[in-house]
């Protein structure tokens, strides 16, 4: 009945938001970040161990739309026993996939958020969480904003 | 002279709500989303109809000049469309003098202006600067910023229940001694909730209070009468009442204005300059510093005749019709939650639908033709106190229809079961 909705709102990303994966406050998190979204309201906050430049644990909370909990969740699978440096990497792919819709067939799970790319409005909701693991990982303490 | 005004339509205007007004707005016909357009974001801004914009194109076309400078013809046209929109801002409002209409970009800059020019020379450290639970952020933050400059204290007047009014009962205990100035939203951008103003300008005359009105969401929706409100100031905004964007104005009594300094330095607000010291135009020009949006009281001038020929009870009447009629369709659906008071709104709905985040339900509306709000509103202390980061809003205005209503309706059954996979 929606086609591109169908493509944005993916059952992967409605079951993601529905029952958000490492929801929860991780004990003995030696970095955290918030990420704000100025616009909505919502806020998201990372809990990682970092292990030397491995995140060796990591979990998130906070509220927000479907599109940025599920990204939260999928994002906390796919970088637990990542280094920074790979971290990085996948953040400017899916920068880049969310943006243009494009590169999707190599990002494994993380292809159900390449139809966010028609909806542009919905593009910082998808990428806040990415920002503010980096900053975490990067050791900014500042809350990253998507109006920054 | 041009022909820009010749006044308001006196014949035959069409009816709120009708196939004949809805052509006045050419925005309205349009396919979005493969969809007919159903405009539902009248609280942040209204569409314009056909003679506010060819008001504009007439003054660019015509007579576009600087006001109060030139000696020449465009200019004297100029200057004489400004003031006459001044005197009909005046009479819009039914202030007693034009000179107490200063023009400024809208309502956030009016509460600034008072709050800094005004403020700054009339409240003191220790005094309270009391407003309410329901402000929009434009008239939170001006206050704030006078109060951390002077030493002055908030307090404000809370939400009395869950349906979103203001506890009358609270006010006589929060009008304390201490308490310059009492600044109050006169209808809610984000519950609809329709504050008594008249009662609380009486309440805070009564001890000597000065007030402020913010009445961003009432201006276009209904007829204003300052003098009957007894109010100090009033702050308004032209897009949310059909004008343009970039133009509002703050209504002052005139013995305040005149003990209040400037606001801002530059041209047309001085009488003389010196090197070392400078004296002040008279009202209102004291407060109009630099080249105003002249085209913007043009354009604003044609929407207040507009919505007087479609007439503002009229308007009145058909918004509160529409806000109720949508709030009951609401209410009948499953797992929606309500905010704002049961009776007595303003045409709009605030609402949550099962746990669809409001951003979801906005984007998926979209994809209808049906442009919703979905946020804080820029009411986020409100938003906290209600458990909520954020909701839907539907605001309606007289070109929105009951078909409109019910077919948002429809795709909000769609929407739930759409999230409901
Ligand atoms: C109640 C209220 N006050 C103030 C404002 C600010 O108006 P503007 O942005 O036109 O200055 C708004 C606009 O959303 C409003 O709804």
């Amino acid at each position: 009945m929606f086609d591109d909705l169908n493509d944005l709102y993916q059952q992967v990303i409605l079951d993601h938001s529905r029952s958000p994966r490492n929801f929860r406050e991780l004990e003995g998190a030696n970095c955290t970040a918030q990420g704000h979204n100025p616009l909505c309201g919502d806020n998201v906050t990372l809990y990682l161990i970092m292990e030397g430049d491995t995140i060796r644990e990591i979990s998130f909370q906070g509220s927000g739309c479907a599109i940025s909990k599920a990204s939260a969740s999928i994002l906390t699978e796919s970088l637990k026993g990542r280094s920074k440096q790979e971290a990085e990497a996948l953040f400017a792919r899916v920068h880049d996939m969310v943006t243009t819709g494009k590169g999707g067939s190599e990002m494994g799970k993380l292809a159900v958020f390449a139809g966010v790319y028609k909806f542009p409005a919905r593009v910082k909701c998808a990428i806040l969480p990415w920002h503010a693991v980096l900053s975490a990982i990067e050791g900014r303490s500042e809350p990253v904003s998507t109006e920054s | 002279m041009s022909e820009a005004h010749a006044g308001p339509e006196k014949t035959n205007p069409p009816a709120v709500g009708s196939e004949a007004l809805r052509r006045d707005f050419p925005i309205l016909d349009q396919i979005v989303n493969r969809n007919p357009l159903i405009y539902l974001d009248n609280a942040a801004t209204t569409q314009k109809p056909r003679v506010v914009i060819d008001a504009l194109r007439n003054y660019y076309e015509r007579d576009n000049a600087n006001v109060h400078r030139g000696v020449h013809e465009l200019s004297n046209r100029s200057s004489a469309a400004y003031e006459r929109g001044r005197e009909r801002a005046a009479r819009f409002i039914h202030a007693k003098r034009s000179s107490e209409v200063i023009f400024t970009r809208g309502t956030t800059e009016s509460i600034n202006l008072v709050a800094q020019a005004w403020g700054t020379a009339h409240v003191k450290q220790g005094d309270t600067i009391l407003l309410t639970d329901m402000e929009h952020h434009s008239n939170i933050v001006p206050w704030q910023l006078l109060a951390e400059r002077v030493g002055a204290r908030m307090a404000y007047l809370p939400v009395a229940d869950d349906r979103g009014l203001l506890d009358l009962n609270q006010l006589d205990q929060k009008l304390t001694s201490d308490v310059r100035v009492f600044a109050f939203t006169h209808v809610s951008n984000s519950l609809g909730t329709v504050n008594p103003a008249r009662e609380f300008c009486r309440r805070a005359r009564a001890r000597g209070i000065t007030t402020v009105v913010d009445a961003a969401q009432s201006i276009g929706h209904g007829p204003i009468d300052v003098q009957e409100l007894d109010c100090d100031f009033l702050a308004f905004s032209g897009h949310k009442m059909c004008g343009p964007t970039g133009i509002g104005g703050l209504y002052g009594r005139h013995e305040l204005l005149e003990a209040t300094p400037p606001y801002q330095g530059g041209g047309d607000m001085i009488a003389t300059v010196g090197f070392e010291k400078s004296t002040w135009n008279q009202l209102p020009h004291k407060f109009e510093a630099g080249t105003p949006n002249i085209a913007g009281v043009v354009g604003l001038h044609a929407a207040m005749d507009y919505l007087d020929a479609i007439g503002r009870s009229n308007i009145a009447r058909y918004d509160h019709e529409l806000g109720a009629h949508a709030y009951e369709e609401l209410s009948r659906l499953k797992g929606i939650r309500l905010f704002g008071p049961h009776i007595g709104r303003a045409g709009l709905v605030s609402f949550l639908l099962n746990d669809v985040h409001a951003h979801d339900l906005v984007t998926v509306a979209d994809q209808r033709g049906i442009a919703l709000r979905g946020g804080h509103h820029c009411n986020q202390p409100l938003m906290n106190k209600l458990g909520v980061v954020s909701t839907a809003r539907a605001s309606f205005y007289f070109y929105n229809t009951h078909q409109e209503i019910e077919r948002l309706i429809e795709v909000l059954r769609e929407i739930q079961k759409f999230f409901d996979r």
